[in-house]
This record gives structure tokens, C-alpha cells and sequence, in this order.
């Protein structure tokens, strides 16, 4: 396969950035896209160009450190797949490819495709967690939990915070990673002494850092490499309305 | 052989309690002295990596009331390489009556990692096995459940008793996202410093203690140190010395490495574990393997054509001329033979020239049968998002067609020496989980890493370190010992940036990769070893010559964090080597083909070798030291499959 | 003296080390000053859009009672007249002469105002949090048209209104002039085709307004799941088209001569 490639270039935060073309012949089909990266930096390093940073680590689907705009929408346009698990074989011969990072104020970029995301940390630092001092714990019987309800909260647990929401939301809405976080613990007997508590601290956290809000499109679900629905949303709306009239 | 290495003094876990197994980590626990609450926020430990190790123990020290400083190289926490694991976490709860019990566990964990492990050790894990499952689920971790509320277990990696706890096939994040949540609430709080994106590249060891690290900020490229009283590692393992494996790309072997360069005992650095069923290499492209869930032999067929060569298509193949090599050779095991087991016999067919899909590098798990006898839809429900994984990474159906599966390295047993209080040879620096070479031996068994990760980082070290800092605070670090740190660690970058070769990285690692998979991969010689030694010394002159790191270190630079590891993992390599070569028994993930049975398997030499190999590091010549093992409730025996 | 941060001795070789609890991310940084100064100013997201979702609702049952009026005119002159007499003297004596109308016009200029202030602050704040677009054309994957054409949407349908109330509420703008009644000027109204087409289009548009307004007020306030999404879904789709269509019947009788 043969591909032109426009990938975003931006030495550094105060760089001002711009897209830089690239043509990439031999391109096996069976290559990830990451490879294709891959090989695309072998060659500029031998070239003494600065290879194209991105972030990637366990390239199977589950770190959430991998995730790039690849024509327009994030993780590229197969559907419930991370950028590392995208194959090459889902493009065509000759075609050009335009790679953009993460764009949203909250995500301020590195370098070129690398942004920051630790927005997302500061939010499950506010309250994404059940306070259980370690050794505390009651016998893990004690407190049985019907299935459905786990497999709910599991369904909304499988999040890998890679941000792919806010990258795809036209607001820069962080309400599909916050509302996940909230779903699950707030599904789990064990999480609802701070359910009120959590809800309200995460959702302002997010507000406060300049993530929008939602106005209920879906974009977010549609790109989500796990599928977290978007009914996890309402939850939260609904969690957060309750616990502020309350 | 005697030239690589020299022999020293033989080495003993002092902290190990004596006494009735069952009795001493209370023992331990109450031996160890307490640190005054008032006293604990004068304490600093530092934490690297963040894993379910290091994670859970950063938030555990810190709601302890230790200032803690936690260090990981990914932009989050969150992301560190235990998210990968796919199984499940085994614990001795004996929910399901079926009689298991903590003796059990700790037998079958001795008993799999080949009788190489240290019985102390191994028990006090399988008793806090049970503790863990509490705090997971405390803390909200969505375990799968039975109808009637009550936690889901299921038998795991050949084990006779259902033991193992899971969230689908993703226990691994959801019990790292719980450790993960424990430490942003400490972060949240004030007591945990949390520095992502920094990488550790030395150890300050000032008046025989380590007192602190030297990092690189990934993003500056700043050099800059910490100090505390303790500095524990939590850094994972170095399968990656391989380059291909089922780590994440990031994964190495710095930190460990470094400290060991200070003077921390590496201990049996041989014992790797390969896993059996991955999914192949399908080019020189490949930049890393994908594990499918061991699983699936419970329901697929292992089979390769009888002839060698045979180009057919799968379902061209007449069923009498495929051959389902574990069903003969392992009669009453079958496909479900342990993971080394696996391995090696996927090895040998491929070695025959019987292997299949491109380079000849796979063999087939076929689940015609099972979909013909349970229906599509059972398979379905039983498989289907490793089904689909598969198609998604192949673009196979393995509906219509047979997977491909090749084993790949996955997990590595050997790390720093640690005595039973996780302490290493160097006083105040602890090594916990993957890191450290306690409770495995020659061999992990299935959903055990997720049990020791938390184990030590929820229980044990938190335990174990207030004995050590019970005589902290340490006072001032010398600062010569910094200056001295931060410029070997200034030195070696400056030295990468100067080199201007003509050769990538990764060229390089993946060179290096393939001599240790050869060579000291699935199967070691005596002449391969000492062949993969000279290999890998000239590869490392080589690279010392002709890397390239383009940009420069005030920024991002990926492949200058690349050449970084590889540096080290070099050194690694070599010293794997040497230890393989020194053991000429074959036992657990280590197989000499020098030493097997008459049927081709693994013979223990326990008159031997029933001893824990530390390596003391020289720029000479390493110097082994032996611990002897001793096993006072498990008789070793040979295992069999047969 | 305790060495652990930073011991005043290894700070002369590392001098960075005092900063050591420095490196937090932009973000935080920003978090850290935003959290303060803004603390009670800034609204939730979330309470805004409820703001707008109850606004809104409020807004529709309005429109529903006004598109049942509106049919009146089926039955002539005299009942269309009638009923628009009549909306002034709901509640006499109880209330002065109009009294019912004004405290609804209030209501509806209250929900108006909240909604479009809600409207504009989520508007800023989502323009702050995405100041960069995408170079790549971007592909909408879930997105519908009416969900893009909210804002601007909303801005047409203001214009609209304040037309449409000119036009019959008021009568300066209608081509019977101020003296005529109401149904004459619904008459006059739809007699002239371009002014069929200046309540036609905005119409329309109204009803994709209130398609995704509908479906977002039941997400915004928690009444949506899984289970229910496609019923919401449907219901909004059909509320809105029916009530457009209910609107569009008044005219529809006038342009082809039922109504004269």
C-alpha cells in the first residue's frame, strides 16, 4: 500500500504547530496504524528528522494511552477500536490520511500528537473512588450484589480514559468519563454513602477545568473504543440534580 | 562457562521467620517494630511505578500517614501494564466448597513454580490471597456475580479448584483502576506527590542506604532528584528484553537495572514465562504480541499438518492428516497441559518445519469441533469478544477458519533479590510485585501475578517497611552521592544524544530480541548461550557506536527514552544468559535441552540446583551468591502430564 | 530536623529538587487558580442545562395550548374571535381583564430569557473548550442535523417570534393593520405566499428545535436509559412533528381556500 500522510507537527506547547505531509510506500495491510507509525519514524530518524511523537503503551486495546484524530474522528472510523488496535487494512491503496491530536482546550498538546490529559485525573481525583482505607474492608460476602447491577456497573467500569470522548465532542464535554466513573461506583452497594458527594465534587471539578457541556449529541458514544453508553449520562444528570436539591 | 561468572558467598533471608508456616507472618508482624503515628508524616518512602504493586502500596502507605512521592512514566497512573491482564485473581476464599483452602493454594503455587520458590514466602501469600478480594471489593471493584448476589469464581490455568476471582476478561484494569482510585484520593488529599511522566534513571544511595532517585522528566527532559527515607520499586518486568512480548511498549528494565548496578542482588534473572497462546507475528512490521486468553483451550483443538510444508488451507486438510500433538502426546491433560508445556510443544512442530501461517510461526486452535458440538451461539457467548479481538487484530474469522497461535514471552519470574520483608541487599530500597523475584519461582501460574502485585502492595510492604523506618528519619542525603547520580544519569543521556550513528533504536532492540529468543527463549543449549554472549556484546559495542537519537533532551524525546532502556537492557541480556548458562537443570520456564527426560521433559536437578541464584553486579564479572531453598511442607517431585 | 523534601544539603547539587511538588500539568495549574476566584460564580453545566430543559418544557406546553388554539379557525370567524376574547377574560373577576395572559406572558418571557442565557453561557464555554478545529473535515458519526443546528437554530426562531408577534399579536406587521381582528389577520396572513414561507420554513426548523429539546431535556434531567431511549427517541420525533403539523394546518386551510 502506498499512503500520504498529514500528520499535525508541533515541537512544543508554544510551538504553533501545522500539518506535514509525508508519502509512506509498502504499507502492509496487516500493519496497526501504530506501525505504520512505526515505520514512518524508522525512516525520518534515519533521515536525522525528529520522529513523529505519539503516546502508545500497551497496544492492545486496554491503557488508554493511545489516541490520535485520524481523518476527523478519533481512534479513526472503525467502530469500538483504540488507534492501536486499527489495522491498516481497513484503508485504501493511495489514500491520504490527515492525523490530528486530541483537540480541546482541557488537553493542551505536548508535542505533535501528544496531549496532556491529566484533566482526567484531577476529575476521579475529586471523588472518582469509594474511601475504603486499605484493611478496612468487611468479609467480601457480607454485602451481596444482584448481577445485573454489577454488570452494569461493569459496562460502565471498562472505561480506559483515553479521552476519545472529548476529542469527538463538538463542546469539549468531559460528561461521558465523568458520568462512567459515577455509573459504576454509584451501581455498587459500596458506593453509595458518597454517592451524593462524589457526583456533585466530579461534575464541578470537570466544569472548573474548562471541559463543556453536554448537549447530548453522541458523538462521544459513537467514537467510545469501549462502548460506554450514553445513557450513563443521565444517570449522572440525575444523580447530580438529586444530590444538588438535597 | 566459570570465566563469565564467579561464585561469592552464599546469601540468607535474615527477616524470615522460623516456627509452624502458618505462624509467621504473624510472627513477622508482630516482630517487625511500629512507627509512631507523630513520627510517620516525617517519613517520606518513595514509590516507581504504578501498577497494582505500586499503586496500591503508594495510597496504602500514604493513608498509613507516610508522605509519599509516586512516580510512573505514563501520563497517568492509571495506564501502568496490569490493566492488561486478562484472567483473574486466584484466592484460597473457598466460596464454592470444593476444598480449597490457603494450604492449597500455597501447595499448588510451590508446587507450579517448580519447586523454586521459598515456602515463607509463598504461604503468606496465599493468607493475604483472601484479604485482597475484601478490599477489591470494598472498594467497588465490579467482580462477575451469581444470580444470587454472591461473587462468580471459576477454575483457572489447569487449577482443580475454582479459585479464581474475575471481571470478565478484563480483571486486571478493573482491580488497577480500583488501586488507581485508592491513590487518587491520597493525591487528592495531599499525601501522595504524583509525578507521571517521569522515568527513574538511578538510585541515590548515600551512607549505604537508598535514600532517593535520579529522574528525567519526559517531557522537559529535566534531570532532577527526590530524597525520602525509603525508596520502594514497583517498576514490572523485563520481558521486553525480548522486544517482542505481550508487555506494553514502554515496559524496561531501568529502574531494577540501575539499582542493581548500585548494588541490589538480581535474583534468577533465566526465569521467563512464555505463554502459549498469542496471536502470531504476521511481519517485520510487528511491534508487539497480543495475548488471547488461556481460555480458549478449554474449548479449542491444538493441531498442525502432519507433513511439513503443507501449504493447504486449513479445511483442506483431511482430518487424519492433521496432527492434534497435545491430545497424543499428553493423553490426559490435552490442550489444557500447563503454559510451558504448551509452549514448548508449539515450538517443536514449528521446529519440524509443521507450522503454519506466514514464516511458519503458529499453529492452528480450531474450534470447528466445539461449535459443531455446542452450537455457534454457546461459542459465542463463551468467546465472543476474543473472537472478536482476534478479527479485529488478523482480519481472520475464527468462525469460518482456525485462529493462529504462537507463544510469546509474557511474564518474567526473576527480579531483584528481596528478603521476606521485600527489602533488597541495599538497606531502605524495597522491590515489590513483577519486580522483585519472591513467591513464583521457576514458574507463575495462572492469575497469581494480579494476587502477588496486590499482596505486597496492599499488605505486606506496608507492613514490612515501618520496621525499617521505625530508625528513620534518615537525615540529609550526601550530596556528593547526588552530584555523583544526577551526572552519570546527565553523562549517558548526553553520550546517546552525541553518538549520531546510522542506526535506529529500535534496530537495535529488535536485533537484540530476536538473539534472546533464540537463544534463550523457549529452549537453551550450553552452545547457543555462550553463542547469544558473544552476539549480544558485540551487538552492545555496536549500538554504543552507531545509534541515532535525533532532537536533543530539553523536550519529548520518544527514541531517546528508547535508547535509554535498550542500553540497559543489554546489560540484562547478558546477565540472563549467563544465569540460564549457569543452571544447567531444567525446571519450570527455564528448559535446558541438556536436561530433560526420556520423553523430552523438563528434569529438575534438585541435588543441584534447589537454590535462588542472586547475582551481584561487576563490570567485570558477576558474582553469584546462593540462597538455598528449603522445603519443609512441600515435598519437591517431578511434575507429569501425561 | 527532617531531610526527607529537601534537604537544604543535596539542594545546593539539585537546586530544582525545592520544587519538587511543582509539576503539576497546565491543567492543574489552571485548575488550581480557577478553583478559587470562581468558586460559587460558576454554575454547573449541568444545572444549566437543566435550567434550559425545564425552560423548555414549559415553553412547549405553551406551544401545545397555542397550536390547539390555533385550530379554532377551522370553525370561522366567529369561534376563532370568540376564543381570542376569550383568552382575556380567563379568571374574571378573580382577575383584572387580561390578567390570565400577562402572568403567562411573564411566565414565558422568564422561560425565554432562562433558556437563552443558559443557552449562551454553555454556548461560550463549549466554543473556550474547543478553540482548535479539526483540519480534517470533520465526519459526524452520531450527530444528527437538527443536534448542529440547536444554537443557531434557536437564533432563527427568536427572529421568528419576534416577527410572528409583530405580525399577530401586535399587527404592526400584518397586511390588515393593527385594527383588523385576529382572524383577519390570520387571513391576510396566508393569502400572501412569501409569508407562508416566513412561517413555513422557521416552523420546520422549530420542529427540529424541539425534536432533539424534547430528547435532550429527558436525558438533562435523568429521565432517559437505555431501555427507554428509543421510546424517547420516538416520542420526540412524533410530538414535534405532530405539533408542527397541528401549526401548519391553519395556514394550510387558508392557502388552499377552506379558510377565508
Amino acid at each position: 500500500m502506498k499512503l500520504t500522510l498529514q500528520i499535525w507537527r508541533q515541537k512544543n506547547a508554544d510551538d504553533a504547530g501545522r500539518m506535514v505531509t509525508y508519502q509512506l510506500d509498502d504499507v502492509s495491510p496487516d500493519m496497526s496504524f501504530l506501525e505504520m507509525l512505526d515505520v514512518l519514524n524508522e525512516r525520518l530518524i534515519l533521515e536525522g528528522e525528529e520522529p513523529v511523537a505519539f503516546d502508545h503503551d500497551c497496544r492492545e486495546g486496554i491503557c488508554g494511552m493511545c489516541g490520535m484524530v485520524i481523518n476527523g474522528v478519533p481512534h479513526g472510523e472503525q467502530r469500538a477500536t483504540t488507534t492501536c488496535q486499527l489495522h491498516m487494512r481497513h484503508f485504501k491503496d493511495g489514500e491520504t490520511i490527515t492525523i490530528e491530536p486530541w483537540r480541546a482546550a482541557p488537553f493542551p498538546v505536548v508535542k505533535d500528537l501528544v496531549v496532556d490529559r491529566s484533566a482526567f485525573d484531577r476529575i476521579i481525583e475529586a471523588g472518582g473512588y469509594i474511601s475504603v482505607p486499605t484493611g478496612s474492608a468487611p468479609e467480601a460476602h457480607a454485602v451481596p450484589v444482584p448481577k445485573p447491577d454489577a454488570d452494569k456497573a461493569f459496562e460502565a467500569a471498562v472505561c480506559i480514559g483515553c479521552g476519545a470522548c472529548v476529542a469527538a465532542c463538538p463542546n469539549g464535554s468531559a460528561s461521558l468519563f465523568t458520568a462512567a466513573k459515577i455509573t459504576h461506583l454509584g451501581l455498587m452497594p459500596q458506593g453509595q454513602p458518597e454517592r451524593d458527594s462524589r457526583v456533585k465534587a466530579m461534575v464541578d471539578t470537570a466544569d472548573e477545568l474548562g471541559f463543556g457541556g453536554c448537549t447530548n449529541i453522541g458523538e462521544c458514544t459513537a467514537v467510545c473504543p469501549k462502548g460506554i453508553p450514553l445513557e450513563t449520562i443521565a444517570r449522572m444528570n440525575r444523580d447530580y440534580l438529586k444530590a444538588t436539591r438535597g | 562457562m566459570t570465566e563469565l561468572y564467579v561464585e561469592g558467598d552464599p546469601i540468607r533471608d535474615t527477616k524470615a521467620p522460623d516456627g509452624p508456616i502458618a505462624e509467621r507472618w504473624d510472627k513477622r508482624r508482630f516482630g517487625a517494630k511500629l512507627v509512631n503515628p507523630a513520627n510517620k508524616r516525617k517519613l517520606t518512602v518513595i514509590v516507581v511505578g504504578t501498577g497494582l504493586a505500586g499503586g496500591s502500596a503508594a495510597a496504602t502507605l500514604a493513608e498509613l500517614g507516610y508522605q509519599v512521592k509516586s512516580f510512573c512514566y505514563q501520563d497517568s497512573p492509571r495506564r501502568a501494564h496490569s490493566i492488561a491482564a486478562q484472567g483473574g485473581i486466584n484466592a484460597a476464599k473457598n466460596y464454592r466448597g470444593d476444598g480449597d483452602s490457603i494450604h492449597r493454594l500455597f501447595y499448588d503455587t510451590v508446587k507450579g513454580g517448580d519447586f523454586r520458590s521459598r515456602e515463607s514466602n509463598v504461604h503468606r501469600l496465599a493468607q493475604v490471597s483472601v484479604e485482597i478480594i475484601d478490599q477489591c471489593v470494598a472498594q467497588g471493584v465490579p467482580f462477575a456475580r451469581e444470580y444470587g448476589g454472591l461473587l462468580d469464581t471459576r477454575s483457572f490455568g489447569g487449577a482443580q479448584v475454582s479459585r479464581t476471582f474475575y471481571a470478565r476478561g478484563q480483571t486486571g484494569q478493573q482491580l488497577l483502576l480500583g488501586a488507581y482510585q485508592a491513590l487518587a484520593r491520597q493525591i487528592h488529599a495531599g499525601n501522595v506527590e504524583m509525578h507521571p511522566r517521569t522515568e527513574m534513571l538511578d538510585l541515590i544511595v548515600a551512607d549505604g542506604r537508598a535514600r532517593g532517585i535520579v529522574t528525567r522528566d519526559l517531557v522537559s527532559g529535566e534531570v532532577k532528584s527526590y530524597f525520602a527515607d525509603a525508596v520502594v520499586l514497583a517498576s514490572g518486568g523485563y520481558g521486553n528484553v525480548f522486544f517482542l512480548s505481550t508487555n506494553a511498549k514502554g515496559c524496561n528494565v531501568t529502574a531494577t537495572w540501575r539499582a542493581h548496578r548500585r548494588g541490589a542482588l538480581f535474583a534468577n534473572p533465566c526465569y521467563t514465562q512464555i505463554h502459549p497462546t498469542c496471536i502470531p507475528v504476521s511481519g517485520d512490521h510487528q511491534s508487539k504480541l497480543t495475548l488471547m486468553s488461556e481460555s480458549l483451550r478449554n474449548d479449542g483443538r491444538v493441531w498442525v499438518p502432519k507433513k511439513a510444508g503443507d501449504t493447504r488451507k486449513p479445511y483442506d486438510i483431511p482430518v487424519e492428516e492433521r496432527d492434534y500433538y497435545l491430545e497424543r502426546i499428553y493423553p490426559s491433560f490435552g490442550n489444557l497441559v500447563p503454559r510451558d508445556i504448551a509452549s514448548r510443544a508449539a515450538k517443536n512442530v514449528c521446529d519440524e518445519g509443521r507450522g503454519v501461517g506466514p514464516g511458519g510461526l503458529g499453529v492452528y486452535l480450531d474450534f470447528k469441533d466445539a461449535i459443531d458440538r455446542l452450537g455457534r451461539d454457546a461459542v459465542e457467548a463463551k468467546y465472543g469478544n476474543l473472537f472478536e479481538m482476534y478479527e479485529r487484530i488478523t482480519g481472520e474469522d475464527p468462525y469460518t477458519t482456525p485462529m493462529r497461535i504462537y507463544p510469546a514471552v509474557h511474564y518474567t519470574m526473576g527480579g531483584l533479590w528481596v528478603d521476606y520483608d521485600l527489602q533488597s541487599t541495599i538497606p531502605g530500597l524495597f522491590v515489590i510485585g513483577e519486580a522483585n523475584f519472591s513467591d513464583h519461582g521457576a514458574n507463575r501460574l495462572g492469575a497469581s501475578a494480579l494476587m502477588q502485585g496486590l499482596a505486597d502492595g496492599y499488605f505486606v510492604l506496608p507492613n514490612t517497611i515501618g520496621d525499617y523506618l521505625a530508625a528513620g528519619p534518615f537525615g540529609e542525603v550526601d550530596s556528593a552521592a547526588v552530584a555523583e547520580a544526577e551526572e552519570a544519569v546527565r553523562t549517558k543521556v548526553e553520550r546517546l544524544l552525541s553518538i549520531n550513528g546510522d542506526r535506529t533504536p529500535d534496530s537495535f532492540h529488535r536485533e537484540l530480541g530476536q538473539i534472546m529468543w533464540d537463544y534463550c527463549g523457549m529452549e537453551r543449549t550450553e552452545e547457543g548461550l555462550l553463542k547469544a554472549i558473544g552476539m549480544i556484546r558485540d551487538l552492545r559495542d555496536e549500538f554504543w557506536k552507531r545509534v541515532k537519537v535525533p532532537g536533543e533532551n530539553e523536550e519529548l524525546n520518544q527514541a531517546l527514552e528508547k535508547a535509554g532502556r535498550i542500553a540497559d537492557f543489554f546489560e540484562l541480556a547478558e546477565l540472563m544468559c549467563i544465569d540460564a548458562l549457569h543452571r544447567s537443570e531444567s525446571c519450570g520456564g527455564h528448559f535446558r535441552a541438556e536436561s530433560q527426560t526420556e520423553d523430552g521433559e523438563a528434569k529438575r536437578d534438585d541435588e543441584n540446583f534447589s537454590y535462588v541464584a542472586a547475582w551481584e553486579f561487576s563490570e567485570d564479572k558477576p558474582v553469584l551468591h546462593k540462597e538455598d531453598l528449603v522445603f519443609e511442607y512441600v515435598k519437591p517431585s517431578q511434575r507429569s502430564y501425561k | 530536623m527532617s531531610a526527607v523534601s529537601s534537604p537544604p544539603k543535596a539542594q545546593a547539587t539539585s537546586p530544582t529538587s525545592a520544587q519538587a511538588g511543582n509539576r503539576l500539568s497546565p491543567v492543574a495549574v489552571h485548575a488550581q487558580k480557577a478553583r478559587k476566584p470562581r468558586t460559587g460564580s460558576r454554575r454547573s453545566s449541568i444545572l444549566l442545562k437543566a435550567v434550559m430543559a425545564v425552560s423548555g418544557v414549559v415553553m412547549i406546553a405553551f406551544l401545545v395550548l397555542h397550536m390547539i388554539g390555533n385550530l379554532k379557525v377551522l370553525f370561522g370567524r366567529e369561534d376563532f374571535n370568540h376564543y381570542s376574547h376569550w383568552l382575556r377574560t380567563i379568571g374574571e373577576p378573580a382577575l383584572p381583564h387580561e390578567g390570565f395572559l400577562w402572568i403567562m406572558r411573564v411566565g414565558l418571557l422568564v422561560a425565554v430569557f432562562a433558556h437563552m442565557i443558559s443557552a449562551t453561557v454553555l454556548t461560550v464555554r463549549a466554543k473556550r473548550a474547543r478553540p482548535v478545529a479539526y483540519k480534517a473535515k470533520r465526519k459526524s458519526v452520531q450527530q444528527t442535523y437538527a443536534s448542529r443546528t440547536m444554537r443557531w437554530g434557536g437564533v432563527i426562531i427568536l427572529a421568528y417570534i419576534l416577527y410572528h408577534l409583530l405580525d399577530l399579536t401586535l399587527g404592526v406587521a400584518n397586511p390588515a393593520g393593527t385594527g383588523a381582528t385576529p382572524y383577519d389577520r390570520f387571513v391576510a396572513d396566508f393569502q400572501r405566499w412569501y409569508i407562508v414561507a416566513a412561517y413555513v420554513v422557521p416552523l420546520v426548523l422549530l420542529g427540529m428545535h424541539l425534536r432533539h429539546g424534547l430528547w435532550s431535556a429527558f436525558q438533562t434531567l435523568g429521565l432517559s436509559n437505555a431501555r427507554r431511549q428509543r421510546g424517547i427517541n420516538l416520542f420526540a420525533t412524533g410530538a414535534s412533528t405532530l405539533l408542527i403539523l397541528g401549526f401548519l394546518v391553519g395556514p394550510a386551510a387558508v392557502v388552499i381556500g377552506v379558510v377565508k
